[in-house]
């Protein structure tokens, strides 16, 4: 056992480093500690900046362009994106659709939309959940009927996340109502242009837009667009999730969260002294960080472990409920760091040419932490993972 | 000892409660929220029209109430509903120190106040302030027959509707000082007065005041000059007392909203409130409830006793919303899952009440650190 960065670690640290300074653009970065909702070209260059890098896919293999990390470098790569304030690269055809390609996908489907994702050609979104089918989503109803050589799909799904900029959807569609739920379901991908298809704005509680309805009628999919075999997009489903929970205890998103607030706790004046020497305010602090210390070594074991080939299985559920724990409590210190600046709503205060109505450091901080509680709701909620570790443990 | 409503305040309680169900469902809501002025007049007509601003005042001042049980039975039913109308800065900020500290002529704008004609806004925080009242900075300067003002106020809610603001300023005695603080009444067109306006994230706008060279007559003055701290003090006694009793109400309504949609939503053909996992936490938010409802009797029964007493039982009920208000909030929206995360979906409101309620005049530890210090006295 050795805790330190070899110093093969601390060159790649600097490399990372030197990297985010030169490249990621200081308004992108500025925009993403203000929280600003980032435009579908801005989204594109920094995507495009870490292609041109050869590091924006760092999990997939090296024969479809990944970046043969191991797993501490993919750390120091998150944790250092993290602080440098870089967008978050969208997962959903990089880290959700492709490995399911790559796995079950046809050489054609692999040849065509792998280097398209890659090179930012085609924005995916995913197409799981429905209104009535949420921790439940094998009940879900939206229905594909073949029809020579394509499908006809009917139905809704629901929070979509970036629908409204994708350009195509991974969607779970049922073709076959007549066996148990989880035999009945195929993984389709649509074009998000075909006729037939209208996306509904979603506005979650801190005012954003980032999910969507995607409502389907008389969609008319081409078969070749079916990933692996009808009826068999359950598995391809739980594959995926086992990959929607890389990066999933976000550890380098708290480590920069946590440097915001102490930040914060130092400029914030309370009876003529700093917050960070308030004792109330401090002990919350140190217990925070207390656990993201270790939680940082429990992703880095169990993440190099799956490295060497054994998949983190009921581990990944660890990670998801005790990373986003930590995190939402870091939104939450953030909140209450700002102090009555923690009240404007966050368009105001970090929207357009304005000044920040008071510190700039307060203007997303409400936003935030509204926003973040959706960690704990998606990616399986915690009561899922819950319910997983204890299955998986228990028998139960 | 009892603990049931007088019959005229379980009238007020019924008369409110039946007014709110009719005219402030999300639908409504949501339109006020989206308004430019955030606020609805004929909301707030209606309300005076009922007697509920009139209950926060005593005789004296032309209401028929104004103790600390008539603020917690008006406020808790405001809070149910997520009312986003500044109920709080102009009747018991505003119209609270102008009936403690008006001159004839500034007290008969409180019969203004219960009559729905006038808004108030009282300018006191500033930008370095945060949660400490002793923290003036702005100035008032004696020129002649009149007074100017100089500074800046921060997050000054209702601001912008506001008829006049009730501003503080220091006329003697350095920052933090206890003595030296005045109040002025300054209407909010007053030459030298501008505001940056703003929405705020649980509802309802505020703005950032500049003062520069803002003069008013001596005649402004509330009350007397530099000895201002304790009516704000006591005005904010009664405005903890009003934001427990709001933040109970919303934390009533979450867990209603939250217990409904246990049992209605299904997933795996069951509803989900029958998930053992879920079931308990609904408990544990109803024992909570209880408590909270508990410690807002606690304070709301004090606010006339002596200060000590008052404060300590203020800062508990304060702290224990705080966390319990946290608890509730986060809970209903988790047990709700994706559907709590909409904007328009009534729960997110709720939780956004409960939430932003820590932020004005103190949050959980600011309380925790005044009852500590209150206790071991
Ligand atoms: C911001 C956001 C973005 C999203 N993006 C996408 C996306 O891009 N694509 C997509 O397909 N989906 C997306 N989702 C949907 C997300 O995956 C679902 O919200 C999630 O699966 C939970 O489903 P639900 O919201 O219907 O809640 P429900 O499943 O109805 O759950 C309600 C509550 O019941 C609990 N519960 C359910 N079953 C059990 C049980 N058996 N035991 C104990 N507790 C249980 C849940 O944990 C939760 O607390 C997004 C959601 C959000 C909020």
């Amino acid at each position: 056992m050795d805790l330190s960065y070899t110093d093969e670690e601390l060159a790649f640290r600097d490399e990372v480093r030197a990297f985010l300074d030169e490249k990621l653009p200081k308004e992108m970065a500025a925009k993403v500690a203000g929280r600003g909702e980032l435009t579908r070209e801005e989204m594109e260059k920094w995507h495009a900046i870490l292609n041109e890098k050869g590091w924006l896919a760092p999990n997939w293999p090296e024969e479809y362009g990944g970046c043969a990390w191991n797993a501490v470098q993919k750390h120091i790569f998150e944790e250092e994106c993290a602080f440098a304030n870089a967008p978050r690269i969208v997962p959903f055809g990089l880290s959700m659709l492709a490995p399911v390609l790559m796995k079950f996908g046809s050489q054609e489907q692999r040849d065509h939309y792998l280097p398209r994702i890659l090179n930012g050609d085609d924005w995916w979104c995913q197409g799981y959940s429905e209104p009535g089918a949420g921790s439940d989503l094998a009940s879900l109803k939206t229905r594909a009927v073949r029809d020579g050589d394509h499908y006809i799909v009917n139905g809704q799904k629901t929070w979509t996340t970036m629908g409204q900029h994708a350009d195509w959807i991974f969607c779970l569609v049922r073709t076959d109502t007549d066996v148990k739920q989880q035999e009945g379901i195929s993984f389709l991908l649509i074009d998000m242009n075909t006729p037939g298809i209208e996306v509904r704005p979603i506005i979650l509680l801190d005012g954003t837009h980032e999910v969507n309805e995607v409502w389907f009628t008389d969609v008319k999919v081409p078969v070749e667009n079916l990933v692996g075999e009808e009826n068999k997009g359950w598995t391809y489903a739980k594959y995926l999730l086992t990959h929607e929970r890389t990066n999933i205890a976000g550890v380098g998103n708290s480590q920069a969260g946590l440097d915001a607030v102490k930040r914060m706790a130092r400029a914030e004046i309370h009876n003529g002294r700093p917050l960070i020497e308030n004792p109330q305010f401090a002990a919350r602090m140190a217990q925070a960080e207390i656990d993201l210390m270790a939680m940082a070594t429990t992703n880095l074991r169990i993440v190099s472990k799956a490295a060497v080939g054994q998949a983190p299985g009921v581990e990944a559920s660890m990670l998801k409920v005790k990373g986003t724990v930590i995190r939402q409590e870091i939104n939450d210190l953030a909140r209450r760091a700002a102090g009555p600046y923690a009240m404007p709503f966050p368009s105001e205060a970090v929207e357009g040419d304005n000044d920040p109505i008071g510190p700039e450091y307060a203007g997303p901080v409400s936003a935030a932490y509204f926003n973040n509680r959706k960690l704990s709701i998606f990616g399986g909620s915690n009561e899922i993972q819950r319910g997983i570790i204890a299955k998986v443990t228990m028998g139960v | 000892m009892n603990f049931d409503l007088t019959e005229e305040r379980q009238m007020l309680q019924d008369t409110l409660r039946r007014f709110l169900s009719d005219k402030y469902d999300t639908a409504a809501r949501n339109a006020i929220l989206d308004s430019e002025t955030g606020l609805s007049e004929d909301i707030w007509n209606g309300l005076a029209e009922l007697g509920i601003i009139g209950a926060l005042f005593s005789e004296d001042y032309g209401g028929f109430g104004g103790a600390g049980f008539d603020i917690a039975v008006v406020f808790e039913e405001l809070g149910r509903a997520g009312v986003v109308e500044p109920m709080l800065d102009t009747a018991i900020l505003g119209g609270g120190l102008l009936a403690a500290l008006g001159d004839d002529a500034q007290k008969e704008m409180v019969e203004e106040v219960i009559g729905g004609a006038l808004h108030l806004a009282v300018a006191h925080g500033e930008p370095a302030s945060r949660y400490d009242l002793n923290r003036v900075e702005t100035t008032a300067k004696a020129a002649g027959d009149s007074i100017v003002l100089n500074g800046r106020k921060a997050v000054v809610v209702n601001a912008e509707a506001a008829d006049h603001l009730i501003v503080s300023a220091r006329e003697s005695g350095a920052v933090g000082d206890v003595d030296g603080i005045s109040l002025f009444v300054v209407p909010s067109d007053a030459a030298g007065l501008t505001m940056r306006g703003y929405a705020l994230m649980a509802g309802g706008r505020a703005a950032e005041v500049t003062l520069d060279d803002v003069s008013v007559p001596a005649s402004a003055r509330l009350g007397e000059a530099g000895k201002a701290l304790p009516a704000i003090e006591n005005a904010v006694a009664a405005a903890n007392v009003a934001l427990a009793a709001e933040t109970m109400g919303a934390m009533q309504s979450a867990t209603e909203l939250t217990k409904d949609y246990l049992m209605t939503r299904k997933q795996f053909g069951r509803p989900i409130g029958t998930f053992q996992a879920l079931a308990h936490r609904m408990s544990d938010m109803l024992i909570e409830l209880e408590q909270a409802r508990s410690a807002v009797i606690n304070a709301a029964g004090h606010l006339e006793s002596d200060s000590r007493i008052r404060d300590m039982q203020i800062a508990s009920a304060r702290n224990l919303m705080g966390r319990v208000g946290r608890l509730v909030a986060e809970e209903s929206i988790q047990m709700h899952g994706g559907i709590a995360m909409t904007q328009e979906y009534e729960l997110a409101h709720i939780a956004k009440r409960i939430t932003m309620a820590d932020h004005r005049f103190g949050d959980t530890d600011y309380h925790l650190e005044r009852f500590i210090a209150l206790s071991a006295a």
